[in-house]
């Protein structure tokens, strides 16, 4: 096991490295002119211009550019935007309100998702389930910018229950940004729930335990529920990389300044250090929660061993 | 005689089992699939009983209800879409069909219980084998884990499964196909029921270890006096560890007697094609003879005898009246010795015409 892990371990650093140029090309390849961009209606005299273009290595081919971010990258540094600051300063200040953002996504996710999928799952062809059906159909075809402005302005403007924008409330207004960024896994955790409690209901061993004479709670919580949740706690543990990268989206919507917000200021404004470092951090929690869910399987199932 | 479940027991109205009375009785049992393409007779009115000690063997061709039945007996029908149509299960002279889901409960482990024919897929791969037989204690006893896992390892070894205090950590995926079929077993007489019921508990398994395994569940038997209730296909199996036999068509009983008459001298065609399918040493180099078609289908079975489609035996034209095969539902009545009964109209004729050793 302690293999396995140093093994996939090192296997993310060329997965990051791949990644990081792919992003780097990317910016690279935006149209227009960064400095320009930057400058806005007051045009810069062409000495500045070059003095920038010179400090952001912007004349180098993209190659050059890489290598010399990467040269940076191993000295710990991230760069800077074009103000200045340093982008490993917009990280840590802004990690912290993506990270509570996708917890609060997660927590939906796993409470409303679990619940839905197992009632839907135990009451098959009721009421219920096919209110699921419909609900998680109807969520999974909406586009989640869509359903945000939709949430915003019925919870936020039409029944103001929830704050619209920033985060000034505290945990409060992470609730419904949080129900928003949720709301496309949480349907696919309610099916999969559903599916797989539906599927162990069937198997030999769910018969064998009412043979032994056990309470229907303990049939169903115990000997089927442990096993139904197996592919759903993997799925919701591969899913908060992926709600961290997600919340691009939901952030900008809500106004939120966390990590997706800033990705998606640098990418208007074509500062590369800023993409590339955020993204490529992205990139690095998903396959880390991967990692997380794999080790997980192991310790759920029995029968999977790595070594 | 020790109460098998507190809840039977607290029931003053409960009545005493007589001894010498079976443990089990089936009555007129009907089960039903009520499924999108119709409904599916798996069981139409079987009976039969199971004495402390006694081993009766179900036999009969795939789809005939074996399973069906006994899982109905059992409380553990998929429902839906099976559905007890009627009948009565007495356990103990007590109906269990009648009786609440928590006093049906208490009986499965303690009173009846079942070992199934794939024990892989029927244990739980999640938990240890310790823990799935220990679960046994916990659920219906109370006691303590550490107790109950001593009394795990303790049946373990009583399975005969070496080196039981280190296997008891290990889980079902790391047994082979006899060790998780005695840890079936281990689970099953946890709480030393009165009967135990085993649907082919050896078809999985190839022909040694079939061996030992049927022969383990006989010393279990004659150790505990339980009633022993086992599906097979194997008339080798049947011939040598039953005492009684039911052969089951079409979810009927159409014969049932002690297995020395019923297969030296069998007095259904149904039987008789039975036992002419399988090869016996006394018959080497004799052609074997299939019974011909195929086994009806269970949601439009045939009027009359719903064997007469295949019987070679079967009168259609100038039948004596109440005999036409086709048209009138042939009962199980007794024939030839005590205690042996037949479905069909012309069992005498069969059985004689058997011992007169001219088969058809
Ligand atoms: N869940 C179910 N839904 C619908 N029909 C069912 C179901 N389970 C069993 N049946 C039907 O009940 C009939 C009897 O099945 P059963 O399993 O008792 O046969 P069996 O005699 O045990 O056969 P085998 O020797 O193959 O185990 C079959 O025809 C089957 O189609
Ligand atoms: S009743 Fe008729 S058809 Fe049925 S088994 Fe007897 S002879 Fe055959
Ligand atoms: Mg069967």
């Amino acid at each position: 096991m302690g293999r396995y892990v140093a093994r996939r371990l090192l296997l993310t650093i060329p997965v990051l490295i791949g990644a990081s140029f792919l992003i780097f090309a990317m910016v690279y390849a935006l149209p227009g002119d960064p400095i320009r961009a930057l400058a806005g209606d007051r045009p810069l005299s062409p000495a500045v211009q070059a003095a920038l273009r010179d400090e952001y290595n912007l004349d180098d081919p993209l190659w050059l550019q890489y290598a010399k971010y990467v040269w940076g990258l191993l000295q710990l540094d991230f760069g800077t935007d074009f103000s200045g600051r340093e982008v490993w300063d917009i990280i840590e200040r802004r990690l912290p309100v993506t990270a509570k953002l996708a917890l609060a996504a997660v927590i939906f996710e796993a409470l409303i998702g679990l619940a839905a999928g197992i009632l839907a799952g135990i009451r098959r062809g009721s009421f219920f389930d096919n209110l699921v059906l419909v609900t998680t159909t109807l969520i999974v075809s909406i586009p989640v910018f869509v359903l945000g402005f939709v949430a915003q302005y019925l919870f936020g403007l039409r029944i103001p229950i929830f704050p619209t924008s920033g985060i000034r409330d505290g945990w409060y207004s992470y609730l419904l940004p949080g129900l928003v960024l949720a709301s496309l896994s949480l349907a696919y955790v309610a099916r999969l729930t559903r599916t797989s409690l539906a599927e162990n209901l069937r198997q030999d061993y769910v018969r064998t335990a009412r043979a032994k004479g056990l309470k229907p709670s303990v049939v169903i919580g115990k000997h089927t529920l442990r096993n139904s949740l197996i592919p759903v706690v993997t799925f919701i543990g591969a899913d908060i990389g992926a709600l961290m990268g997600g919340a691009i989206v939901t952030e900008t919507i809500f106004n939120i300044p966390g990590l997706g917000r800033a990705v998606y200021d640098a990418v208007l404004r074509q500062e590369g250090a800023v993409v590339v470092g955020i993204v490529t951090l992205f990139v690095f929690f998903y396959i880390f929660f991967n990692l997380v869910v794999d080790i997980l399987y192991a310790l759920l199932d029995p029968r999977i061993r790595y070594d | 005689m020790i109460p098998t479940s507190t809840a039977l027991s607290q029931t003053p109205s409960s009545p005493a089992p007589l001894p010498g009375a079976p443990v089990l009785e089936v009555e007129d049992l009907s089960v039903e699939f009520r499924t999108p393409k119709g409904v599916v007779r798996a069981v139409n009115g079987i009976s039969y009983e199971v004495n402390p000690g006694e081993t009766v063997a179900i036999l009969g061709e795939s789809g005939s209800g074996k399973s069906v039945s006994v899982q109905a007996v059992m409380g553990i029908l998929d429902s839906p879409p099976g559905f007890v149509t009627g009948g009565r299960v007495l356990f103990e002279g007590r109906d269990l069909l009648g009786a609440s889901a928590e006093e049906q409960r208490a009986v499965r482990g303690p009173g009846i219980s079942m070992i199934f024919q794939d024990a892989l897929s029927s244990l739980n791969p999640v938990f240890t084998v310790g823990h799935q037989i220990a679960e046994m204690f916990r659920a219906h006893q109370g006691t303590s884990r550490k107790e109950a896992k001593e009394a795990a390892i303790e049946l373990l070894d009583r399975v005969r499964i070496p080196a039981a205090r280190e296997r008891v950590n290990a889980y079902p995926h790391q047994f082979s196909g006899g060790m998780r079929q005695r840890v079936m077993i281990a689970m099953a007489l946890a709480l030393n029921p009165k009967v135990l019921i085993a649907d082919e508990p050896t078809t999985a398994l190839d022909v040694t270890v079939q061996a030992q395994i049927m022969e383990l569940l006989k010393d279990l038997q004659r150790d505990t006096g339980m009633g022993l209730l086992l599906i097979t296909h194997d008339l080798g199996v049947v011939n040598e560890v039953a005492d009684r036999v039911l052969v089951m068509y079409a979810g009927n009983v159409v014969e049932t007697g002690t297995v020395d008459e019923v297969f030296s001298d069998p007095s259904h065609p149904y039987t008789e094609g039975l036992m002419a399918s399988v090869p016996a040493v006394e018959d080497k180099g004799k052609r074997l003879q299939p019974i011909v078609g195929t086994p009806p289908d269970l949601s439009r079975i045939p009027p009359g005898c719903s064997f007469h489609p295949r019987c070679p035996r079967r009168v259609l034209e100038g039948a004596p009246p109440g005999k036409n095969c086709q048209d009138d539902i042939p009962l199980l009545l007794p024939v030839g010795t005590a205690g042996r009964a037949s479905a069909c109209h012309y069992r005498k004729e069969v059985l004689r015409a058997r011992s007169a050793g001219t088969p058809a």
